[in-house]
């Protein structure tokens, strides 16, 4: 089975990573761009069959080290 | 007055802080691999600056999962004092020891330099033989010393007394919340700051404001 992990600043968390990618595609011509938020994808192979206990066991995978629920929060997706 | 540095791999500072512990002292402290899961008997611990585990995923974050990390906070329960510097820091909060996190700067530049800093809480036996607004300077090298927490967190901070050092006025060079530069544990006995006081103990470096952290900790420890 494989799982995508998104990993995200909280709202309201400041991101001058994303500002700056902000700026440089306003830089570049891309008028249209506002406020960018950047983030991290984590890719995962896991064994077993069970859709449930695989996202189960992501959380507690995201709780415990992928994230830092302080500043960031997660989505889980399994494929 | 016996101490422990852990070293995790990248770290950096941990011969700065064994020489400087070793100077304030007089003993020579353990230096704690990160897979030793025991300590030895020591009164003070201190995570070092340095990059451990090449700051994947997060700054401190593989740190904070090392078989070590577990007597580390085993002897903060028992009430034994730690002292996180910079890397150190990080590692205290990714694993729960202090509140909040530390995130890219503000201006996105690593940024190595000396800054000027207010000894803002003198209660605690870190910093005890500073005056309470003491102006210091110790220097900062980090990339992602941002501190953040979020409201709520920084008015219980402040309400207790637990920032013991902020960055002075017009100083602040990585965009901290309320300029914190270094805060203490409910219970006083952990102190996690970016700035490098073990830098700071001898004239040959520069300056010596930091060695009243080690005097106090020296004294309270006897």
């Amino acid at each position: 089975m494989k799982a995508r992990v998104f990993i995200t600043l909280k709202n309201g968390v400041l991101d001058p990573q994303g500002k700056a990618i902000g700026h440089a595609l306003n830089g570049l011509g891309f008028a249209s761009v506002g406020e960018v938020r950047q983030g991290k994808v984590i890719d995962l192979e896991l064994s077993g069959s069970d859709a449930g206990k695989a996202r189960e066991e992501l959380k507690a995978m995201c709780e415990k080290l992928l994230a830092n629920t302080v500043i960031e929060k997660y989505e889980i997706e399994i494929k | 007055m016996k101490s422990a540095v852990i070293v995790f791999p990248a770290s950096n500072c941990d011969r700065d802080a064994k020489v400087a512990l070793k100077q304030m002292t007089g003993k020579t402290p353990a230096m704690v691999w990160h897979q030793d899961s025991e300590l030895p008997d020591v009164d003070l611990v201190v995570l070092p600056g340095g990059f451990s585990y090449g700051d994947y995923l997060r700054c401190g974050a593989m740190a904070s999962q090392s078989a070590v990390m577990r007597s580390v906070k085993a002897h903060a329960d028992k009430g034994g004092m730690v002292l996180g510097v910079c890397n150190g820091f990080q590692v205290l909060t990714e694993s729960h020891m202090l509140p909040g996190a530390l995130m890219r700067n503000a201006a996105l530049k690593f940024v190595c330099k000396p800054v000027g800093l207010e000894v803002q809480e003198t209660q605690s036996g870190f910093t005890r033989k500073y005056e309470n607004g003491q102006r210091v300077t110790f220097p900062v090298a980090h990339g992602e010393g941002s501190y953040f927490a979020d409201e709520d967190t920084l008015d219980r901070l402040e309400g207790e007394n637990r920032v013991a050092f902020r960055y002075a006025k017009g100083e602040n060079p990585n965009g901290s919340a309320r300029n914190i530069a270094g805060i203490l544990s409910e219970k006083r006995n952990v102190l996690g700051l970016m700035p490098h006081p073990e830098r700071v103990v001898d004239d040959v470096l520069g300056g010596t404001d930091g060695r009243a952290l080690f005097q106090s900790l020296i004294e309270a420890l006897s």
